[in-house]
């Protein structure tokens, strides 16, 4: 019992950050009805402007406190990957709108291999390992938790929180909405249609650098293809949830946490991936909508 | 064709029977029946929403209806359960086509592919399902030949054989609709459904699709359409049948229904107490 | 335009001159972190950073300029252009094609054929596995592939994200059936291709019913699973160490390329000891299978089974409407595309005589896709130009050996490979979202076959 709350703890914690990552794909889809496959990317960017900042800041200040060294490399990440995201929706993705449904994909993909590779280049191949920023540990029983898994599933649900307030309650979340919906409509309406996608994107970068922070500080490394599988997890997080639907991105990047630790402990760490894709296979096959997005209605 | 038109008159091709549909909460068809005689244009009415889109998806196997029968009968006497069978069977099988009302075609196809992509199963079958096609037999030489003549006897038809060779997304509105009726009439059916064929057809368009159905009919197909504008279902229809709120109220000849006050009160959109006002007179014998 | 010419023209350069220097702001903010600090391990192992600031104005300068450029010329450059053609009404369209337009599929087979010997001409036996291979074997791997991934995307309209699971199903029956059977090239190359056919039904079967994006995901999900299980079934498979000694395909089994067989190739022939026979033959050999492609791929699209994949792409609806089974035509493009990929697969095994997971990894079904769509879906002419440039683009970066004199003897050119293929997919799309040939060609006609516009095609939903 006190072996799967343990493991309950750690998926929570992978799958927060699951979830943030998932948000941004979940969002673009909604908004643009485009996969967005340079997302995975955009959160190893944001891991690596952390792991500079970090390097910078302990550097020239070597006994910055922790949470303050954590807020600044929070902000900065975030400031970078928006504005990487910002320019990539504009030069890349925004010439390409309302046309042919797969050259945004091709050009997603080729714009996540173009990220990769660039980080490959500037920064070298190697992993990058830093020290422990957070060590605290607390026993409760046989269960442990440390101080990293509890800042990881806290700004996680501040975010949310903070997220979800912003997507109901304010004119910019409705003319977000009304962007998915029907994006004529919406302009017609006065929404700025251009703007309200770069927000998007922007606010879907800004939770993948969180994402990347977090990362980077459970781990303590970064590599250039960190993108790739955390990001592949995080859109099938997206899509069980029900791709277009904010909770959902949430709950299943939660469920992906949970399966993948849970099944790395009871079973074969080896095959913790083929069991997620597998059920992200099966999820869809029965439920294609994934498990909160709305039924696709077949018009004749 | 010789066809015994005036025996077959009479013969029922398609019975439907108590056809419910239920979508969640909502009852779309309530337990609605009506016939449609070979060698007829059975027309199906009725104000927006009434529900007859649903009956044709129901008969279309797009649809599973949530209760009823629907008979096809063919002319060599063959029956089929149309809410039996897949939806890819309704055509291939029991030889019920149909066009939409959105009008549905390949649009990047060529005008002469689309009408040859309708004509899949029998090629299919000469091709040896592929097999003996790919070895470059003649049989399927000569039934692909046989396909473009049947193509080009229906773009003659449908007056497209100028634009044989056009991408079918670059015809004008009505020209689409003919091809769209072409393209089911390759298929080989004993009934066309057709759902609102005159929509947002100009005068002239209409004239020519009138002449197409006619042509259809006379060629020994039943057709079974759709329709809103009330002119072209009085002009061309031998039956028609009006469904409100998914149910029938009315059903016979144009002059019939043209005439039934219950028609007159769901098309002229009066208050419900007017209605039971019209029907009072009506059982009065006033009207 | 009451504006005269010159205040026009000096209020363009104001305009660009502005939006260089928002493009300089930009790129400095993009950089700054990941250009201007380069992080790196010291002697301690302790990771440390040191500026790169001179690296960093260089990009800075070249986002500037560039935007310069573009806002100030060649953007007036080409909307004039845009506005005389407007003016000019039609435009004119050239009926008559040139020789070399007509027969441009006949001279380019006879390159192809003449190309191994050219080469061995040119660079000499030895000399010439570079060209035969790295260019010609690679580059063919990819149209084989890249046309077999086009009957399901380009023709059905079925978004595959997983094709590189087809590739590694046929290596794998090909690497094991011949070290545990001992089977030859020549059995394993049609089974592996059944195999990978097999593959293409079951994992098709379950995903008919998802459409769009959804069946692209599930279609890396499976390619992925494919994977992972080729890594993770070591008693099979051996996982990521692969496996090594793969039999070479023979002569039709009359001569072997085996060093030590007596019917050795060479031996035969009196040749000189050298592997470029091997390759040359490899090279007839692929190019071989990508014609079989090329073959059952126009015959097909001829065929009701081949217009009904098109058709399905075009409104999946409305071919249900007229009696297709969409159940078996989708099966049918699975199974097929599938198959190629395993013909593939079975002549990479032969080829490298050794297969790794490393090999079938989701960024090869994104290059294969990507050629498919940078090609123009549906065009055999396409996807292959697309292939040479893509592939052959970034194999050239190997030889760049002359750019170390430009940037010093650090330089690795192949490390921009990737890079340079992302932002080639990236600005190919943008300017060309049709892919380089957008038409496609109709499969019947009555007077004429008229080349239908990409403008017209769908890209289906599936």
């Amino acid at each position: 019992m006190e072996y799967f709350v343990q493991q309950l703890i750690n998926g929570l914690t992978l799958g927060s950050i699951y979830g943030l990552i998932a948000i941004g794909y979940t969002m673009v889809y909604g908004i643009i009805g485009m996969i967005n496959f340079a997302h995975g990317d955009i959160f190893m960017l944001g891991a690596f402007a952390a792991l500079i900042v970090f390097l910078i800041l302990t550097s020239f200040f070597a006994g910055i406190p922790v949470a303050l060294a954590l807020l600044v490399m929070l902000i900065i990440a975030m400031l970078m990957t928006s504005l990487w995201n910002w320019t990539i929706e504009r030069v890349a993705y925004r010439p390409l709108r309302g046309s042919f449904r797969l050259a945004p994909l091709i050009t997603a993909i080729g714009m996540s291999i173009v990220l990769s590779n660039f980080i490959q280049v500037t920064q070298g191949p190697r992993n990058k390992p830093i020290p422990s920023l957070v060590t605290d540990v607390y026993h409760f029983g046989n269960i442990t938790i440390s101080l990293k898994q509890i800042i990881i599933i806290a700004v996680t649900a501040v975010l949310l929180t903070i997220f979800w307030y912003v997507v109901n309650k304010t004119p910019l979340g409705r003319a977000q909405r009304a962007t998915e919906q029907d994006r004529k409509m919406a302009a017609l309406l006065g929404v700025d249609v251009d703007r309200t996608i770069s927000i998007t994107f922007i606010m879907g970068a800004a939770l993948a650098a969180v994402a990347g922070t977090m990362y980077l500080m459970y781990y303590g490394v970064a590599t250039f293809n960190d993108g790739f599988i955390p990001g592949v997890k995080a859109f099938t997080a997206a899509v069980l949830g029900g791709i277009g639907s904010l909770p959902g991105a949430v709950l299943g990047g939660l469920l992906i946490g949970l399966i993948e630790s849970l099944w790395s402990a009871y079973f074969t760490i080896a095959y913790k991936d083929v069991a997620t894709f597998a059920l992200l296979a099966f999820v869809l096959i029965f439920k294609p909508t994934g498990i909160l997005g709305r039924p696709e209605v077949e018009k004749v | 064709m010789t066809l015994g038109t005036n025996v077959m008159k009479n013969e029922t091709i398609l019975k439907v029977e108590h056809l419910s549909m239920r979508f969640g909460g909502l009852m779309a068809i309530d337990d609605f029946s009506f016939d449609a005689k070979r060698g007829d244009i059975t027309a199906l009415i009725g104000p927006n929403g009434a529900g007859k889109t649903t009956v044709f998806n129901c008969i279309t196997g797009f649809y599973k209806p949530t209760m009823g029968m629907i008979t096809l009968t063919q002319r060599d006497g063959d029956q089929y359960l149309l809410e039996r069978l897949r939806d890819f069977e309704i055509t291939k099988v029991a030889k019920v086509s149909r066009t939409f009302q959105n009008i549905r075609l390949f649009s990047g196809l060529t005008v002469l592919e689309n009408l040859l992509v309708a004509q899949h199963n029998a090629l299919m079958k000469a091709s040896g399902y592929t097999v003996l096609g790919l070895l470059g037999l003649p049989a399927y030489t000569k039934a692909s030949a046989a396909a473009i003549d049947k193509a080009k006897y229906w773009l003659d038809k449908a007056n497209l054989t100028e634009r044989a060779d056009d991408p079918a997304g670059d015809l004008p509105y009505g020209a689409q609709r003919r091809l769209e009726i072409a393209r089911a009439m390759c298929t080989g059916p004993e009934l066309l459904c057709l759902d609102e064929p005159a929509a947002g057809l100009n005068p002239r368009e209409s004239a020519a699709l009138n002449t197409l159905l006619h042509s259809i009919r006379d060629d020994g197909a039943s057709i079974l359409l759709i329709e809103h504008d009330m002119s072209v279902v009085m002009e061309i229809s031998d039956h028609v049948v009006v469904l409100e709120y998914g149910q029938k109220i009315s059903d016979g000849t144009p002059d019939h229904v043209k005439n039934d006050p219950k028609v007159i009160a769901a098309y002229l959109g009066v208050e419900d107490d007017e209605v039971e006002q019209i029907e009072e007179q009506l059982d009065e014998g006033r009207i | 335009m009451a504006q005269s010419p010159a205040t026009e023209n000096s209020g363009l350069m104001a305009q660009a001159v502005k939006e260089a220097l928002v493009a300089a702001a930009i790129s400095f903010g993009l950089f700054v972190l990941y250009v201007g600090i380069e992080t790196y391990q010291d002697i301690n192992n302790a990771l440390v950073w040191r500026t790169r600031w001179g690296l960093l104005a260089i990009f800075v300068v070249i986002a500037a300029v560039s935007r310069f450029v573009v806002v100030g010329f060649i953007k007036p450059h080409l909307d004039k252009r845009k506005r005389d053609k407007a003016k000019a009404g039609i435009p004119e369209v050239s009926d008559g094609k040139t020789f070399f337009q007509r027969n441009f599929l006949k001279l380019a087979l006879v390159g192809l054929l003449i190309y191994p010997p050219l080469s061995v001409m040119l660079a000499g036996t030895q000399g010439s596995l570079k060209y035969v291979d790295n260019f010609g074997i690679q580059i063919l791997i990819y149209v084989m592939l890249a046309w077999g991934l086009n009957i399901v995307v380009g023709l059905a309209g079925l978004l595959d994200l997983g094709y590189v699971a087809f590739y590694a199903v046929g290596a794998y029956s090909y690497a094991l059936l011949s070290q545990q059977f001992g089977l030859s090239f020549w059995v394993l190359l049609p089974l592996s291709g059944i195999l990978a056919a097999f593959w293409g039904i079951i994992l098709g079967f379950p995903v008919l019913r998802l459409r769009g994006d959804y069946l692209a995901i599930v279609t890396l999900a499976f390619g992925e699973i494919i994977r992972l299980v080729l890594i993770n079934w070591t008693d099979v498979t051996r996982g990521t160490f692969g496996i090594s000694g793969i039999p070479k395909a023979s002569f039709f089994g009359i001569w072997s390329f085996d060093v030590g067989a007596d019917n050795n190739f060479t031996k035969a022939w009196g040749l000189s000891m050298s592997s470029a026979y091997y390759k040359i033959f490899l090279f007839y050999l692929i190019l071989a299978l990508c014609m079989l492609t090329a073959y059952v791929t126009i015959k097909l699209r001829r065929m009701p089974i081949g217009r009904a994949w098109e058709a399905l792409r075009e409104d999946e609806i409305a071919c249900r409407s007229l009696g297709i089974n969409t159940v078996t035509t989708k099966l049918t493009a699975f199974a097929i595309g599938a198959m190629i990929g395993g013909f593939a697969g079975a002549f990479f095994a032969t080829r490298q005589g050794f297969v790794s997971p490393e090999s079938f990894v989701f960024l090869e079904s994104a290059v294969i896709l990507a050629i498919v769509v940078l090609g123009g879906m549906g065009s055999l002419t396409g996807i292959a130009i697309a292939a040479i440039v893509m592939v052959g683009g970034t194999e050239v970066l190997r030889e760049m050996e002359f750019l170390k004199h430009v940037f010093g003897p650090d330089f690795t050119p192949e490390l921009y490979r990737m890079l340079l293929f992302g932002l080639a997919m990236v600005v190919v799309m943008v300017f060309k979202p049709r892919g380089f040939v957008g038409s496609r060609e109709p499969t019947a006609f009555l007077k004429e076959r008229k080349a239908v516009s990409g403008s017209f095609t769908k890209e289906g939903h599936g």
